[in-house]
């Protein structure tokens, strides 16, 4: 185990602790670069989609892990951002315009959201996301001027530094990556300024943020503009990599999604919010391959276990019946969700940390290190 | 001016609808200060229960009832022990995802077995229209009104006059002092949602008539009924039926006097902005913040 000795404040904030850090985050970005050239176009383009749901993540990740403010709004702000690049982009602004406008936009949008949700706590907080996202969802249906209502927008593709970049192409998916990348060590930047620890202390317990001098009013609107910002970037590359959008793919549902992703990765650290993309994302191809596979793999086990082959022929019906009903799909995310709150509350990332420190302490682990202490006391309408 | 009537009757139906699922939203809330998110999906489930019963297996309409009740009440204790009873006094919001998960679930199983169409339960109050001078009121719409008073008055009456109501509010202020005094804390957070699965279940079935059942209806109506326990503010029954009656009438006469599209945005513009004049609701109540 290695003990890092301290000596001054700068060590304490440093992004990269030790080289370690700086091995093993450039392996990581160098297998990510030459990722391209070895995986197929379909998991490319999945990769793609998590480097779009992974930057979400981290903005919602500064919003719900870091300042303790639930949204179950972030869908729309996905929406303005893809919305702006898309109706900016039929006067040919170029890119990095309506990149940044589309960001800002969202910002804006954010902080005037931040605002009647300073007097919100908890519940109504949640309630008052969702019915900010039901009103954008609906703006978007009905101002047909600039949205084209249900029928959608087309998105072209992008002109970037005079070419063409195709959204199936490796440039796009470095794009994204950069934008990912960028906005990750952004967003750690942030953590470890004063802003960011204001962020941390609201989460914690506002009373005592507000009593060391915190303008806690400030840093919600702020915490909200910064990850509304962020959103919408993400919004912008989203729009592109489908190429066309309608307001009936910014609902409630992929609010929901964008809480799992950070949920299932761990909401206290933005590895966690790339790690839920990740698994988000990734499990279509998996139930995909169930689907496919399955059948054929469990009736050749049934066979081998001794039943006939009719026997395995009317298994491997079944099995494929299953696999392919209609709502499948929902009862495993449902299942999913409630398994990782009931027995991995601190998500992929915290089992990640378990396993590490199982084997930096080994033998001398302790499953209580990771216990989560219980609140029965406090009542959270009294807060 | 017979419109304006109309429309204020008929809002006032679709209101009690939200009222009534607003009260499952709310019992659980002011007995554990959990929000089930899942409680459409308990609406949609017992629906489907007594279509089971009624339609399919061709019981009498209120044995059919009683049944899906009954059988409902049992799975809301069962849902309660599975999934929300390892996780009660961990943070508010896990429990809301973990309510958001069993939604899911019961919504695509519910699809699962049943299928995607529409169904329809034939009932004592399907047909006929009560005609007040040249007021019209369908009869299927004045048992959902009906039903509403009648299980907000008796909810009222259990919380505030029985001493298992009283122990369900004091486990809701501090669970850890009502285990003190001798309440048994989990036995009630299961009967309250045996309750509220319950409650869930008659708006279901007094639902059916109205709105048909498919595996999407609590998703829809639940997502309304959430706006309508929140005017209400969160902890009361009369405000979830008061809440309710309003988000109803709003919908009913913004969908008739403003133009297409208000009608859905209506009740969610109006919650806002409740929420920023009172964000504890219009009969929450307002709690002075301790340190």
């Amino acid at each position: 185990m290695r003990f890092l000795f301290k000596t001054d404040y700068e060590d304490d904030i440093r992004l990269f602790p030790h080289s370690g850090y700086v091995y093993s985050y450039g392996l990581l970005l160098a297998v990510l670069l030459i990722a391209p050239y070895v995986l197929s176009s379909y998991l490319m383009s999945q990769l793609v989609f998590v480097c779009i749901y992974a930057t979400v993540g981290v903005g919602l990740m500064i919003l719900t892990g870091f300042t303790g403010q639930a949204s179950l709004g972030h869908a729309a702000f996905l929406a303005i951002g893809a919305y702006t690049a898309a109706y900016l982009q039929q006067f040919n602004v170029p890119f990095p315009v309506y990149f940044l406008a589309a960001g800002l936009l969202t910002g804006v949008v954010g902080a005037l959201v931040g605002f009647p949700a300073l007097r919100l706590q908890g519940i109504y907080l949640v309630i008052a996301t969702i019915s900010f996202a039901f009103i954008v969802e609906e703006i978007m249906a009905r101002w047909e001027s600039v949205t084209n209502g249900n029928e959608g927008m087309r998105v072209k593709a992008m002109q970037l530094l005079g070419t063409t970049v195709s959204r199936d192409g490796p440039t796009f998916y470095y794009l994204c990556l950069a934008v990912l990348v960028l906005t990750i060590v952004g967003t750690l930047n942030l953590l470890r300024s004063p802003t960011g620890r204001a962020f941390v202390a609201i989460r914690d317990s506002e009373t005592a943020a507000r009593s060391m001098g915190i303008n806690v009013a400030l840093y919600k609107v702020k915490s909200f503009a910064i990850s509304a910002g962020i959103t919408g970037f993400a919004g912008v590359l989203f729009a592109h990599k489908l190429s066309f959008i309608s307001p009936e793919m910014f609902t409630l549902q992929l609010s929901i999604e964008f809480i799992i992703v950070i949920l299932i990765g761990g909401t206290f650290s933005l590895h966690g919010a790339v790690l839920g993309a990740i698994f988000l994302v990734m499990i279509d191809p998996f139930l995909t391959y169930l689907k496919d596979d399955m059948p054929g793999v469990i009736a050749g086990a049934a066979a081998t276990l001794g039943a006939g082959t009719e026997r395995a022929g009317h298994i491997q019906d079944a099995v494929a019946a299953f696999a392919s009903a209609n709502g499948l799909k929902g009862a495993i995310y449902g299942v999913i969700i409630v398994v990782f709150v009931l027995f991995e509350p601190l998500g992929l990332y915290g089992r990640w940390l378990k396993i590490k420190l199982f084997f930096q302490l080994f033998p001398l682990y302790k499953r209580a290190t990771f216990k989560r202490q219980k609140i029965y006391v406090k009542s959270e309408r009294n807060r | 001016m017979l419109d304006f009537v109309q429309q204020l009757v008929s809002g006032i139906a679709l209101g009690c609808v939200y009222g009534l699922i607003a009260l499952g939203f709310v019992l659980v809330y002011k007995a554990t200060e959990v929000v089930n998110f899942a409680q459409g999906d308990l609406m949609m489930l017992g629906g489907f229960f007594a279509f089971t019963f009624i339609g399919l297996l061709g019981l009498n309409y209120w044995v059919g009832f009683a049944g899906a009740v009954i059988c409902m009440a049992l799975f809301g204790m069962l849902a309660e022990r599975l999934v929300v009873r390892p996780i009660l006094g961990y943070p508010q919001f896990s429990i809301i995802m973990a309510t958001i998960g069993l939604g899911y679930f019961l919504r695509s199983v519910a699809g699962m077995i049943w299928g995607t169409d529409d169904f329809k339960i034939e009932t004592p109050f399907s047909q006929g229209v009560l005609r007040i001078g040249s007021l019209v009121l369908a009869y299927d719409k004045l048992s959902v009104i009906a039903a509403t008073i009648i299980l907000c008055a008796l909810l009222y009456l259990f919380f505030n006059r029985t001493t298992l109501g009283t122990a369900m509010r004091a486990s809701s202020e501090n669970m850890l002092a009502a285990y003190y005094m001798g309440i048994p804390v989990k036995r009630v957070v299961s009967i309250v949602w045996a309750i509220s699965a319950a409650v869930a279940t008659c708006a279901g079935v007094l639902l059916a008539p109205i709105t048909f059942i498919h595996s999407n209806v609590g998703l829809v109506l639940g997502l309304k009924a959430f706006p309508a326990a929140v005017l209400g503010g969160f902890g009361s029954i009369p405000g979830a039926v008061v809440g309710g009656v309003l988000i109803g009438v709003i919908e009913s006469m913004a969908g008739f006097y403003l133009p297409q599209g208000w009608k859905d945005v209506a009740p969610y513009i109006v919650l806002l902005a409740v929420l920023l004049l009172k964000p504890e609701g219009l009969f929450g109540l307002h709690v002075r913040k301790k340190v």
